[in-house]
């Protein structure tokens, strides 16, 4: 394939994009659903057009070491336009979509932002907001024209002009752009990615081309990514998972990078572009598993009954099938049978028959979430990494499949625990530094070159890395017990009715949770119950619905029970929280990962009215539209207990 | 951002309008303009005449007395047909869709008037039904993308929530490429973020395609913050014409309708 060749030669991102569209011009790069045709962009296309990028990027004065801004939702203009600013020794900033002008105004200020590339009206109206506070925002460069015909602001220009510049500019300075790219060093920044921020402000990580390449290369041969393979883009390019996967395997490999029609489409986009490769958080597995279960409630009987049969089927041996390992022959004909009946309908339903592999990480997946996936069929599997690393740590190699596990270290990765069982790791794709942070980067790498990753770790005997919890967050009951609050919040998690949970018991002398219910199951569960509700605060202030989450948090706690030393954290009192938790309100990350420090400090009257025995506590709470008004939501809350069960000493399993 | 849109000439006027039914009086003496490219708002407490005026304006009602004035053609009623081929559409206050229907299959029946292919050409696919039909679903298309409807492209509007479906209503008027659009409460029955929603699709509608926009809307803010000038009306008189601000302080205004409040 001359898709590895490709991977050889060329050492930066530009110089991989060249060498594809003089390889390979005709074969299709990018593309996108628009006017509901999915348009494409070749090689030979895309190339030209992040050179006219490139060059109307250069005739405004953007120059080598210079950070550009990219916000939108996947678009391929955009996935161009890291690859413009890369040509020219610049470094792509990509920033969350979703965020209100007020927390972009931190990264655009941190990264010195002058030049920024966006999707439409409503970046370049934030970018516009922002710039009242911070006038080094030159240009604002805009993809989508749409409302923006009357807007006269200084250094506003559309994507189509710029490349027009870029043309004349071209003309008028031959050779300049390709002398640029090949200025290029494979050790220069090419991409600055935002932390999330759990902690405190966001740091800027700096990852080189060559980080992000060798990650790449790694994940390609890893899983044999060739050419032909498509993916569909629809995570926020911000995310280091979508940077590796439709950005440096997208140019290492070559293969196709489709962009959904609207955020809204990307179920019906997945199933008409049938991807070979596939990138999830365990949220969108969740939701689609979710979706599945409420239609089949509602399907007749006969359907009914075919799905659960086969689904049986495919409990008992469609994961060993996957993984070759030997299996009978009745249930080799069964499967096959339900093949054709169930599994593969349902597969071809949710854009999911062409898969060769799909990765899910960023989060703890459900044993049962992820055995239903392979049971079907699809090569699920889990992968570690973090934005320091490439994401790009440890990967699940075909056949050797565990559910709570992340697998082994990727090639070219060393990975080690500390003494605190804190994991370490060191490679090619660790981080550069953090942005102008040099404190944090002395922090997290230490002299022998292995960066922190701030999570807790254990190898099994087979030298699979099982993730527990942060590192920072195993704390200590008063008892001094072990509390590792993630990892009773992911057990919970794992129960459809449980859409978020956020546990306390740090220095306490118990375990106490919050919970969010999910309102898509939960209510479901509630109309076939003739519960009438009329919407979320209601619903989660149900008896009922706190007798069903009351079950669940018993199951974890007998489940606890089992664990030797975390058979102490068992949950002693939960409560359900009036509100779903927002990054809005500041009690997510973006990435939506709970703060749970903010939400035990907002909260403060509840965990107080938790751990005081009350029965009722009223809460009155500020909460923060999108478009940045507020209001407030005001609630008595009931507080209940759970069951405790005494600790069992299980056999080693 | 009103300061870069030209507002143009006078593209129609009605002249003292009076609409009878039996003995009730819904209109008297009505006299406005409509100026090309303008957000013209028809306010007024429920009863007041607004829909009865939109309806002479389109050609549902006849009056009994009065002339309207469309682009320099003087006349005493307008036809519904008439209307429609002269560049008028309009939305309905009780959504009038077929209900069965895909919205694109709805909106596509906005390109009606465009279509000039014969029943047999249409019957074979063949000449012009071929070439017109993939015309038409291009522009149809812009319109999906223009209102952000493509999740719902293939979605039956029976199954769409309501604010939607007054989006496919605005879209299917759309389709006819009007100058001139009449929306009958386009934002009734909505919640504040369809409302906002619904107004950026107006005003952009008006940017981009300088369609003329004549609306009923209850809404005083909706209407205070995107109509270039507003009519009022009460009990079927025209009690107030004139800007946003004027109206707001015009005393017979606040009497009948913001004093209300």
């Amino acid at each position: 394939m001359s898709a590895t060749s490709a991977s050889v030669t060329a050492d930066t991102f530009p110089r991989l994009l060249r060498q594809h569209a003089s390889q390979r011009p005709d074969a299709p790069a990018l593309r996108e659903k628009y006017l509901g045709i999915w348009q494409t962009w070749s090689w030979r296309e895309t190339a030209a057009e992040v050179r006219a990028m490139a060059l109307g990027l250069a005739a405004l004065g953007f120059k080598r070491g210079d950070n550009l801004a990219i916000i939108g939702d996947n678009r391929p203009q955009l996935y161009m336009a890291f690859a413009a600013a890369q040509s020219l020794g610049g470094v792509a900033v990509p920033m969350y979509q979703d965020a209100v002008a007020v927390e972009m105004t931190f990264v655009l200020e941190n990264a010195a932002i002058r030049f920024a590339i966006v999707e439409d009206q409503e970046q370049v109206d934030k970018l516009l907001e922002a710039r009242d506070t911070l006038p080094q925002i030159e240009h604002i460069i805009f993809a989508d024209p749409r409302g923006l015909r009357n807007y006269n602001a200084p250094g506003l220009m559309s994507l189509e002009a710029l490349r027009a510049k870029g043309d004349a500019f071209d003309a008028a300075n031959p050779g300049f752009f390709d002398a640029e790219v090949a200025r290029g060093q494979a050790n220069d920044v090419s991409v600055m990615l935002y932390t999330s921020g759990t902690t405190g402000k966001p740091k800027g990580v700096c990852q080189t081309h060559h980080a992000f390449i060798t990650a790449a290369q790694g994940g390609v041969q890893f899983d044999h990514l060739v050419g032909t393979d498509n993916v569909l883009s629809y995570l926020p390019m911000a995310w280091v998972g979508d940077h590796l996967f439709s950005y440096a395997q997208f140019l290492v490999a070559g293969f196709t990078v489709n962009c959904p029609e609207s955020a809204e489409t990307v179920m019906t986009d997945l199933r008409e572009i049938g991807p070979t490769y596939y990138f999830a958080p365990p949220r969108v597995f969740e939701s689609v598993l979710t979706n599945v279960t409420i239609r089949m409630e509602d399907a007749s009987r006969l359907k009914r009954w075919l799905y659960d049969g086969f689904m049986a089927v495919a409990k008992r041996c469609g994961a060993d099938m996957l993984d070759g390992r030997p299996v009978g022959t009745r249930d080799k004909l069964l499967y096959a049978l339900g093949n054709v009946l169930v599994y593969g309908p349902l597969k071809n339903t949710l854009g999911m028959s062409r898969i060769r592999v799909a990765y899910t990480a960023g989060a703890a997946i459900g044993p049962d979430l992820f055995r239903f996936y392979r049971s079907i069929g699809i090569n699920l599997k889990q992968l570690y990494g973090s934005t320091e690393t490439c994401a790009y740590v440890c990967l699940q190699p075909d056949g050797q499949i565990k559910f709570d596990s992340v697998g082994t270290a990727a090639p070219g990765v060393e990975v080690k625990l500390a003494d605190n069982g804190e994991v370490m790791v060191r490679g090619a794709m660790v981080l550069k530094e953090y942005y102008k942070r040099p404190d944090a980067t002395a922090e997290s790498i230490d002299a022998n070159g292995y960066f922190h990753t701030g999570d807790a770790g254990v190898f099994d005997s087979e030298g699979h890395l099982r993730i527990i919890d942060r590192a920072k967050d195993v704390g200590h009951l008063s008892t001094g017990a072990m509390f590792a609050p993630n990892y009773i919040e992911n057990k919970l998690k794992f129960f459809s009715h449980i859409k978020e949970a956020v546990c306390f018991g740090h220095d306490k002398d118990n375990v106490t949770a919050f919970i969010n219910i999910d309102l898509t199951a939960v209510g479901n569960w509630a109309e076939r119950r003739n519960l009438v509700y009329s919407g979320y605060i209601d619903l989660a202030g149900k008896d009922e619905v706190y007798a069903l989450i009351k079950e669940c948090v018993e199951s974890v706690n007998a489940e606890l029970a089992t664990e030797g030393e975390l058979s102490h954290s068992q949950i002693a009192r939960f409560l359900i929280l009036h509100k779903e938790l927002d990054p809005d309100d500041d009690e997510m990350t973006r990435t939506r990962k709970v703060r749970r420090g903010f939400v035990a400090e907002k909260y403060g009257v509840l965990l107080d009215g938790l751990y005081g025995g009350k029965t009722v506590q009223h809460i009155d709470t500020k909460v923060k539209f999108e478009d940045g008004r507020s209001g407030s939501i005001a609630a008595n809350l009931k507080l209940s207990d759970a069951k405790r069960f005494p600790a069992v000493t299980k056999a080693a399993a | 951002m009103t300061d870069a849109r030209k507002i143009g000439d006078v593209i129609l006027k009605v002249d003292n309008i009076s609409l009878r039914f039996g003995g009730v009086k819904a209109l008297t003496d009505i006299s406005f303009d409509v100026r090309e490219h303008e957000i013209r708002a028809i306010i007024g407490p429920n009863g007041a005449g607004k829909s009865s005026m939109l309806n002479v304006i389109n050609g549902v009602y006849t009056p009994q007395e009065g002339t309207i004035t469309f682009h320099g053609e003087v006349r005493q009623d307008m036809d519904t047909h008439q209307a429609a081929e002269n560049g008028i559409a309009r939305t309905f206050q009780n959504i009038a869709l077929f209900t069965g229907m895909t919205v694109l299959d709805n909106i596509m029946t906005g390109r009606n008037l465009k279509i000039k292919s014969t029943f047999i050409e249409q019957a074979f696919w063949f000449g012009r039904a071929r070439r017109e039909e993939i015309e038409n679903r291009k522009k149809v298309e812009e319109i999906i993308d223009f209102l952000q409807l493509q999740s719902v492209r293939k979605t039956p509007v029976a199954r769409l929530p309501y604010g939607i479906k007054k989006r496919v209503e605005l879209a299917r008027a759309l389709a006819a490429e009007p100058t001139m659009l009449l929306l009958d409460e386009p934002m009734a029955g909505m919640n504040v973020e369809e409302k906002q929603d619904m107004c950026r699709f107006v005003l952009d509608t008006n940017d981009q395609f300088g369609t003329t926009i004549v609306l009923i809307e209850h809404d005083m803010g909706v209407v205070m913050d995107i109509s270039d000038r507003v009519v009022v009306l009460d009990y079927g008189k025209k009690i107030g014409d004139g800007t946003p601000n004027e109206v707001r302080n015009n005393p017979d205004v606040i009497k009948a309708y913001l004093g209300a409040h």
